[in-house]
Order: structure tokens, then C-alpha cells, then sequence
């Protein structure tokens, strides 16, 4: 049950992202003044028009699409430098790694939505600045998880006998323990994922991150407030796609946690 | 015991104080705040007169050096935008945001902790069924969306509560739902599965079988005993709801930190983040410390070092 929702959800978010430019029924920038505001149901917009006549529905279809390429992005860019950084922390247990678990518990112990809102402000509007802020914010998570593991996958029997043999460190490190340590990786990264749509959209609602008239859900909501008394679907359908896929990821994230590493918290 | 307590709040220090010097370096490399609070046809020298005064002339070190020495007193400098004492400025917010925070997570205790009690203790009932399904659901709906929704009902529709702002009991309700929708989901979620745990104990076998009464078994030997992971997430939570708060504050337009925390960093009034960043900061950090002093209370086997 878990797995299938989270399959079908994910699926169609997917699907939604990458046929984007073939099911939209319009432009999602075109503006059309004549069908402004109009009702989920008009002809030729399913879901209806926002205040500049823009169809709903293609800003939907495009705002996946930039949703799911943000969060990937950003669970790539984490998961490399997370999980690398927690990999050789792991591994070679001097000064740099203490120092770099300090920073990792600094940076844990701030709340995550607002760093990454403080760091966007700072760096700058715009798409790759929202990428950069969400991985600054969220590498820690990586680099604590792995490290523990590693800490516990170099004392195996099978490790400590390719040393014996003489097997180099980087080798040792990248043939050995990278391999046992990536189901956790990917578990940490199926879990983020939503945490990274879900932030990105917060984002953009407060006014940083991603800009209009870019179809963004989070910009999207946010310009809904100002309709909300005469146009409730520029507020229900941004929202719905946010959380429906944000539940499908996380379902996601679930079921692989269940299936891989049923030991793990995070 | 109290040589525990020093050298936490020491690494508290630590934390606020790393924190403030990465946002001000952050800050001062990412542009000028000064051109932003000028007149489109300024001059060029009125300008530069600005940043003497504001000391942005100064070469980096010394700036971070009068900052850490003017923060070590409680001074963050002005507010650019309004000309005021930044940290008296994040004071007078802190009472909103804590009437929120506070409202939020007595209404998650409330309603969250029994709910995972009842759920755990009828398993598969339909209370079960339903419980688990919102929850899934409270923690897949952003804070943002629910917020809007609620606002569509009550607000625009049925006309029963105010859209915004504060003053009257009425303005608290749909901002403190909002922000204890999300934390009540995941306690919920923790406290069923901890109770469940701790119900397969032996020791709960044991006063069952010495007679005890279903009331007493729970309530005293199971709730205590799956306190810990409650307790632990719950404090984990706290500090995620200042987080949670700039949202709910920016929607419903609650005059807290939050809310101030945004407006000063879309109009880059420095000193106000930064007197912003050094509480919250402190803040989390400080419930933290309380939730690890809680344990030893909750479970006498844990030994703090």
C-alpha cells in the first residue's frame, strides 16, 4: 500500500515534469487578460486562470518540473559533498574531522528552513542560488549519517583483512566502505528529497528563492493570497501538487528505509 | 552533574558565537546594504559619506572586531530601516512568537500524545486507521498551503476568525493550529510507535499478571517508559518550530520574530539579522541543553557526562 502510493505519486509527478512542454494545454507564461481569473472548468483551462489569464494547469505541469529539478539537484550536490566529507571524517580520525563534526553540529543546531532562507538572502535571488543555499543548508545530515556508519563498517572483519593485505587507504576506502555505506546514502537522500521541494517552496512563498513570473508552487501560493477571496483555486491546486508529491517521495523514502536499512534513523 | 550543565553552556556560547561570525562574513561579502536605503539619484560622495558614518569604510577585521565587541555588550548597531536599536527591536517581537510557539505546543501535547497513546493502545481499531492516515497527511501538508486553506474556510467563507495580526484569542487559533499541525504529526507518529514498543515489555506482561488494572498499566508503566523518545523529538521540535514560525507569522501576518526575521533580510537590515540570528540561536540551543537535562529526570539509568 505504502509502496504503491508512493510509487504512483512519485510516478506522476515525474511524468508531469518531464511531458511538461506536451500535456500543458498553453504557454505557462502567456498572459491573456480577457481570461483572467477564470474557474477551474472554463474552456481550454481544466484548472482555470490566475490573475493574468495565465493557464493553471501548464504553470502546474512547469512548476514540477522545477520542483523535482531542484530537489534533485540538490540532493546530488548533498549526497557527493555530505557523503564524502562523512566518508574521509570517518576514515581518518585527526584533527580536520573533529573540527568538521564541530561544524556539522553547529550547522545542526540551527533551525533548516531558516538557514537556508538566511543563506538565499544573502547569496542572491534566483535558480542556482536556491540550489546552492538548500545544499549549504543540507549536506550535515549526510556527513553525520556516514560517518557513523563508517566508524562501524572499518572495524568488519572483511575491511581490517584488506588493510592487512596491504590494500591502499583511497582504494580500501572507495572498494570496501563506500559500497557498504551506500544504502544509507540513498535512504538519507529518498528522505530529503521531499524535505528539499517542501523548503524550496517555503522559500520561494516568503518572496526569496525562485522569482515570478517563473512557475514556481511556492511563488504561487504566494501570489494566491491576494486572490483568495475571489479565485480559491490559485491557492488549492500549487498546494495540492506540493503536498501530494511531497507524500509520494516520502512514502518513497519510507519503503526503501523498510527495505534496505531497517536499522537506520534519521 | 553541575560540571555537566558549565560545559554545556559553554558549547552553547560556542554555537551562538560561530553563528553570528559565519552570518557576518556571510553579510558583509554579499553586498551593500547601504545603496539598497539610498534615493535612486543620489551622489556618489553622499554615499560614501553614509558608510563612514556606518563604519562600512573600515577594513573587514576591524568591522568584525567592533561587531564582536558590541555584540559581547547586547549592541547589533541600528536597524537600517528603522532606526532603531536592533536588539531592543528583536526583543519586543519575542513575546508574540513565544505566545505562539508556546500555544502551538501545548496544543500538540494535548492533542498529539494522546492521540499516539489511544492509537498504540487500539491497535488496528478505526481510531488507529484514521489517526495514522492524518497523520501521514498532516506531514505531508506544508505549513504554507494549510495556512491558506484554513484562511479560504474561516476566514473568506464562514467569516468566523480574523485573516491576520494579533490581539484577541481569535487571532491566535489559526496560527497556532498551523504550526502544531506538522510537529503534532510526527509526535503522534513517535508516540504510538514508543508505546507500542514498551507495551511488548516484560515488565508490562508482569503488571498485568500480578493483577493491575488496564489504567495503571499504561499510565504508569508503559507512558513512563516511552517518555524518552517523546521527549526527545518534542525538544528537537521546539527549536524547529522557531523555524516553523517565520512561515506561519508571514501568512497570518503575526507581528513576531519570524516575521521580523524576514522583512529584515528581504530589505538587508543587517543589524537586525543579526540580532535575530544571535536569539534564535541561542534559543534552540538553550532548549536542547533543557530537553538532555529532562532525561536524567525521565530515566534515573541515564547518566549525563
Amino acid at each position: 500500500m505504502k509502496k504503491w502510493l508512493g510509487i504512483s505519486l512519485t510516478l506522476a509527478a515525474v511524468l508531469s515534469a518531464l511531458l511538461a512542454p506536451w500535456l500543458a494545454p498553453h504557454d505557462p507564461l502567456r498572459t491573456e487578460f480577457s481570461e483572467s481569473l477564470k474557474p477551474p472548468g472554463a474552456a481550454g483551462h481544466p484548472l482555470g486562470t490566475d490573475q493574468l489569464g495565465r493557464d493553471l494547469l501548464a504553470r502546474l505541469l512547469f512548476g514540477a518540473r522545477l520542483a523535482l529539478f531542484i530537489g534533485g539537484c540538490t540532493v546530488v550536490v548533498t549526497a557527493v559533498v555530505g557523503g564524502l566529507l562523512g566518508l574521509v571524517a570517518g576514515f581518518v580520525e585527526r584533527w580536520p574531522s573533529t573540527v568538521l563534526m564541530r561544524i556539522v553540529d553547529v550547522q545542526l543546531s540551527f533551525p533548516f528552513i531558516l538557514l537556508a532562507m538566511t543563506i538565499n538572502a544573502i547569496v542572491g535571488l534566483g535558480l542556482r542560488n536556491i540550489i546552492l543555499s538548500l545544499s549549504a543548508a543540507g549536506w550535515v545530515v549526510y556527513a553525520r549519517v556516514v560517518r557513523g556508519e563508517v566508524l562501524s563498517v572499518k572495524q568488519r572483519d572483511y575491511v581490517q583483512a584488506a588493510a592487512a593485505l596491504g590494500m591502499g587507504r583511497v582504494r580500501l576506502m572507495f572498494r570496501h566502505v563506500l559500497p557498504n555505506v551506500a544504502p544509507s546514502i540513498i535512504v538519507v537522500a529518498s528522505l530529503q528529497f521531499s524535505s528539499f521541494i517542501v523548503a524550496e517552496a517555503a522559500i520561494s512563498f516568503l518572496g526569496f528563492g525562485v522569482q515570478p513570473p517563473t512557475p514556481a508552487w511556492g511563488s504561487m501560493l504566494s501570489e494566491s493570497r491576494d486572490f483568495l477571496y475571489v479565485a480559491w483555486w490559485l491557492a488549492a491546486f500549487p498546494g495540492a501538487a506540493l503536498a501530494l508529491t511531497a507524500l509520494g517521495v516520502n512514502l518513497l523514502g519510507d519503503w526503501l528505509r523498510d527495505t534496505l536499512d531497517p536499522k537506520l534513523r534519521v | 552533574m553541575r560540571a555537566y550543565v558549565v560545559s554545556r553552556l559553554a558549547q552553547t556560547a560556542l554555537v551562538v558565537f560561530l553563528s553570528l561570525t559565519a552570518v557576518f562574513f556571510m553579510v558583509r561579502l554579499s553586498g551593500d546594504p547601504v545603496l539598497l536605503f539610498m534615493p535612486m539619484d543620489i551622489q556618489a560622495k553622499d554615499v560614501n559619506e553614509f558608510r563612514q558614518r556606518l563604519g562600512f569604510n573600515d577594513p573587514l577585521p576591524l568591522q568584525y572586531a567592533r561587531f564582536v565587541g558590541g555584540a559581547l555588550r547586547g549592541d547589533f548597531g541600528e536597524s537600517l530601516r528603522y532606526r532603531r536599536d536592533a536588539l531592543g527591536l528583536v526583543l519586543e517581537r519575542l513575546p508574540a512568537t513565544l505566545l505562539l510557539a508556546g500555544t502551538s505546543l501545548l496544543l500538540t501535547v494535548v492533542v498529539a500524545v494522546p492521540l499516539g497513546v489511544v492509537s498504540a493502545v487500539r491497535r488496528d481499531s478505526v481510531l488507529d486507521h484514521v489517526g495514522t492516515i492524518s497523520t501521514v497527511l498532516g506531514q505531508a501538508t506544508p505549513g504554507f498551503w494549510l495556512g491558506l486553506l484554513l484562511i479560504y474556510l474561516f476566514s473568506v467563507q464562514l467569516r468566523w476568525l480574523p485573516t491576520g495580526g494579533m490581539g484577541s484569542l481569535a487571532h491566535l487559533v489559526m496560527p497556532s493550529i498551523v504550526l502544531a499541525a506538522f510537529y503534532s504529526a510526527r509526535i503522534a507518529r513517535l508516540t504510538r510507535s514508543a508505546v507500542l514498543e514498551a507495551l511488548g515489555e516484560d515488565y508490562v506482561l508482569t503488571a498485568r499478571a500480578k493483577g493491575l488494572g488496564e489504567g495503571r498499566v499504561i499510565g504508569k508503566h508503559t507512558l513512563r517508559n516511552s517518555a524518552i523518545p517523546i521527549v526527545t523529538l518534542a525538544g528537537l521540535e521546539a527549536g524547529q518550530v522557531l523555524g516553523g514560525a517565520v512561515i506561519t507569522e508571514t501568512i497570518f501576518a503575526w507581528p513576531g520574530l519570524g516575521r521580523l526575521t524576514v522583512q529584515a533580510l528581504l530589505n538587508r537590515d543587517f543589524p537586525v539579522v543579526l540580532a535575530a540570528v544571535f536569539f534564535i540561536s541561542l534559543m534552540y540551543t538553550l532548549v536542547n541543553l533543557a530537553v538532555d537535562l529532562l532525561y536524567g529526570w525521565l530515566d534515573p539509568r541515564v547518566r549525563l557526562q
